[in-house]
């Protein structure tokens, strides 16, 4: 029995993902499965006026619309997506219909002899529609620009970010008399669940969802995998046989879910005496054809106005535009890493403005332990962020480099990010709508097996949550038996995001075997289960967007160090520092590695990937054209975990996932910026932009 | 009709199969072995690595046809030998695996690396793992892994 629960172990799964034999969705195939393929619109908007489909073949089918007994909706979190056109298109690529059969080529070529006709309507790129607006204040909000001496406004803009999880999306569905299963590579079996209940109009006990081996998902399998989930089963009905459906490279990159666009315009209201009395801040996310969950991304972000700061007043807005393009849902970090990066470089755009210091003024308004948040909360757990950065900036040699390098031209920067992520669901979230419950059923055999949603998708949960609740009951790890979870075998935990899965559903294990060792009962079988309540202390409005907006925060530190090519403007990272404060790693490697993954999607989120779309197609559809780091694009990174841990989390743990993703723009902007001596105010920072800043910034 | 012949992990094979299938679907469709994954289709993220006459080889854009008369070797064989072992236990030490759908063809990568060369330095090894994309590690823990082979266990290579 390891005494520290932070010291690393060999993780469970480690030696069936390294001799190739765990078994992900696409190495599935069930007895006389058939393949489905997707066909999809080829306008932006319009509507489908006719359809000719061909005359198929014995054991071939297209499932379409009128296939579905329930609802032509995929029901997510607002539910405006149809699984398959009916009439209406919304963006070009919008499933119509699923061609299925035995033989790929035959499919293929049945595809070809499909013809649908369109009516086309003026598509709507831009910032126009909005379909959800939220706004906030604090303090006197804006109020305290009438009084100011001097405005500061910038607006800042970041694109797309596809996930690019090496395993592209897939699902199969398995079919019963009176019962269909879905097995896939998904974040949230309840969700996919949800919304099969929805779609096949049918009861409880007719669907199970299974969640395979997954290969990598950073958000982008949180709500997507339902819409491909609905079609399968409904062509699995249809057919009364199983139907996989495996999106190829291409096909996910230019249809499937991506991080939202943004657009933040902040303004500050600076007093006379170079204080910042508030700040009035507006972003914009492109939603693309449906909201699905932006809503939820947009809050996140509102709430991020102030990132690792405190300021007093503030008025923050947002809207949601809905656009005629692929929609855009979770990715790791859900709108912070948007935000976060407006405000860091909003604060050193302030700070050269005023011909301050921009660490003095950062400290100035660092929050502290105790300070109230943006959204008139508190922070109650202890904050120990200057202890954090004074060992960032040892490490990085932070102070002598940047000193360095803004005086000398010699074409490297330096720059540090401070941010802090909500761990779990923002507001009331976890407490009206999730109402995770896990539970903890110890067999004859005194085997423990953990019965919860929670999904690894290679953030170690397999591992860290047998170790967890072993280490709680003082009992090997081998005795701990964690499954991919099956519905029917799991009760509702909520789903595997926000940063929650550690700090609730582990907080809720944690003490489900508190429960379980009061009620040990040698070579029985006992069942233990614990539901979700929120902390007394914490409380939120949903209307006016008052209160705690989360139970705890994660905080965290990066330095990135840069060199640019003068010529090229090439950008090489040089150096790579982190500090994190999570609370308590549970396993110190596991979160180690999330640092490093994080951290290196967060970076070249900054500085690297493009995606764009040209009349509302995606440009970048391959590896080829999109960009994503390879093991010679980075360095070493040194990071540093602190001990701070949470009182309700499970060994103290905070969350983690997300943290590491969010500050690594910035901090690669700010480098950037440090080195060229330009102002930047959007991401990536790739040699053409930095190209124009040189000429005109 | 055509027949290929080749040895598939130490066996000798036949097969009917369409020479211009991919490879890739071969091993995994006609001879089960899913130890190699598809990340991309187009020779980019080597998911599909496997060792064709002890050369890394992307199976998604290798015909059939071309290893007619050679030796593959995939994961699934590779993993049981003493190297496979060592490169595993060092990945496992290392925290070189999140998700793993990259794993198999990292593991390959590494034994291509090593048996090329057998004292890479860094820069050596993060080019050499180059053709491989990771999205969930950022690499670092990999690159690690496999300094510590060459620290330690240089001499099986
Ligand atoms: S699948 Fe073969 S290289 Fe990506
Ligand atoms: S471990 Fe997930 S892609 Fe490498």
């Amino acid at each position: 029995m390891v005494l520290d629960i932070s010291k690393s172990i060999n993780k469970v799964d480690n030696f069936e993902k390294i001799t190739g034999t765990a078994k992900y969705i696409d190495d599935i195939k069930p007895e006389g499965c058939l393949y489905a393929k997707t066909l999809r619109a080829t306008i932006s908007r319009g509507r489908i006026v006719s359809r000719k489909y061909p005359d198929m073949p014995e054991g071939y089918a297209i499932v379409d619309y009128q296939d579905i007994s329930g609802q032509n909706i995929v029901k997510i979190i607002f539910d405006d997506m149809p699984v398959f056109v009916e009439e209406t298109v919304n963006y070009f690529g919008e499933p119509i219909l699923l061609v299925v059969g035995e033989d790929k080529a035959t499919i293929m070529s049945l595809m070809h002899q499909i013809s649908i006709q369109y009516e086309t309507e003026e598509p709507v790129y831009d910032y126009v529609d909005s379909k959800i607006h939220k706004s906030y204040i604090k303090g006197q909000g804006e109020a305290v620009f009438d009084k100011a001496y001097k405005i500061i406004e910038h607006t800042y803009e970041t694109g797309y970010q596809e996930h690019v999880y090496i395993e592209p999306q897939g699902v199969i569905a398995l079919y019963e008399p009176d019962k269909i299963s879905l097995i896939g590579s998904i974040q949230c079996p309840y969700y996919v669940k949800n919304a099969l209940m929805s779609v096949l109009d049918c009861n409880e006990d007719e669907v199970r969802v299974e969640q395979a081996t997954t290969g990598g998902a950073f958000g982008g399998k949180e709500e997507f995998p339902s819409l491909i989930a609905c079609q399968v089963v409904v062509a699995a009905k249809k057919m009364k046989k199983p139907i996989k459906l495996i999106y190829g490279r291409e096909e996910d990159m230019a249809y499937t879910t991506k991080r939202h666009p943004a657009k933040i315009k902040i303004e500050a209201a600076i007093s006379k005496e170079h204080e910042i009395l508030g700040l009035r801040t507006h972003v914009g996310l492109d939603g693309g054809a449906y909201i699905g969950l932006s809503g939820v991304v947009l809050l996140r972000a509102m709430i991020a106005a102030t990132g690792a700061y405190t300021i007093d007043n503030l008025c923050v807005s947002g809207d949601v535009y809905i656009t005629n393009t692929v929609p855009t849902g979770a990715f790791r970090g859900f709108g912070a890493p948007q935000m976060i990066f407006a405000v860091e470089m909003m604060i050193h755009h302030i700070a050269k403005e005023l011909k301050e210091d921009a660490y003095k003024l950062r400290m100035k308004y660092l929050a502290k332990t105790g300070d109230v948040t943006s959204t008139s909360g508190h922070f109650i757990e202890p904050i120990i962020m200057e202890n954090m950065i004074q060992k960032a900036m040892l490490m990085s040699d932070y102070e002598a480099k940047i000193k360095k390098y803004s005086h000398d031209n010699m074409n490297k920067g330096i720059g540090m990010s401070w941010f802090l992520h909500g761990c779990g669901f923002t507001g009331s979230g976890e407490q009206v709508h999730i109402k995770a419950i896990v539970r903890l059923k110890k067999d004859e055999s005194n085997r423990v097996h953990i019965l919860v949603a929670s999904t690894d998708m290679g953030q170690g949960i397999k591992t860290t949550f047998r170790k967890l609740v072993a280490h709680k009951l003082n009992i090997p790890m081998e005795q701990v038996i964690f499954e991919n979870p099956d519905t029917d075998k799991v009760p509702d935990s909520g789903p595997t995001v926000a940063s929650r899965t550690m700090m609730i559903v582990g907080g809720l294990l944690a003490k489900a075997a508190d429960q379980l060792k009061q009620q040990w009962k040698d070579q029985e079988e006992v069942m233990v289960e614990e539901r979700y309540k929120q902390p007394e202390h914490i409380r939120w409005d949903d209307e006016t967007l008052q209160g705690d907006a989360y139970p705890a925060y994660s905080w965290g530190i990066n330095v990135v160090e840069v060199e640019v090519d003068p010529v090229t403007f090439e950008v090489t990272l040089l150096g790579v520092w982190s500090v994190y404060d999570v609370g308590k790693a549970i396993d110190e490697q596991v979160i180690l590695g999330q640092a490093d993954g994080g951290l290196l999607q967060g970076i070249s989120y900054g500085m690297l990937e493009v995606m764009k779309n040209k009349d509302g197609r995606i440009q970048q559809k391959t590896v080829t054209d999109y960009i994503i780091p390879t093991a010679k694009d980075t360095v070493f990174m040194e990071t540093e975990l602190m001990d701070n841990p949470y009182a309700l989390g499970p060994y103290g743990a905070k969350g983690a996932g997300e943290l590491t993703l969010i500050g690594g723009a910035p901090a690669v902007a700010l480098a950037i910026e440090n080195a060229i001596g330009k102002h930047v105010t959007q991401i990536p920072v790739v040699p053409e932009y930095i190209m124009e800043l040189m000429k005109n910034g | 009709m055509v027949e290929v012949r080749f040895e598939l992990n130490g066996e000798t094979v036949i097969t009917k199969d369409d020479p211009t299938k991919r490879l890739l679907d071969v091993i995994r469709t006609s001879f089960g072995l899913t130890g190699p994954k598809e990340g991309c289709g187009e020779g980019e993220c080597g998911g599909c690595a496997v060792l064709i006459d002890h050369k890394i080889m992307n199976a998604c854009i290798t015909p059939l046809g071309n290893v007619h008369g050679k030796s593959v070797v995939t994961i699934e064989a590779f993993a049981k030998t003493q190297r496979g072992q060592t490169i595993r236990k060092a990945f496992e030490t290392h925290g070189a695996v999140q998700c793993g759908i990259c794993t198999p063809g990292m593991v390959i990568a590494t034994e291509s690396l090593l048996h090329a060369n057998p004292h890479p330095t860094e820069a050596e090894i993060r080019e050499g793992l180059s053709g491989n994309l990771c999205r969930c590690t950022g690499y670092n823990m990999i690159v690690k892994a496999i300094l510590s082979l060459v620290e330690k266990e240089g001499s099986l290579w």
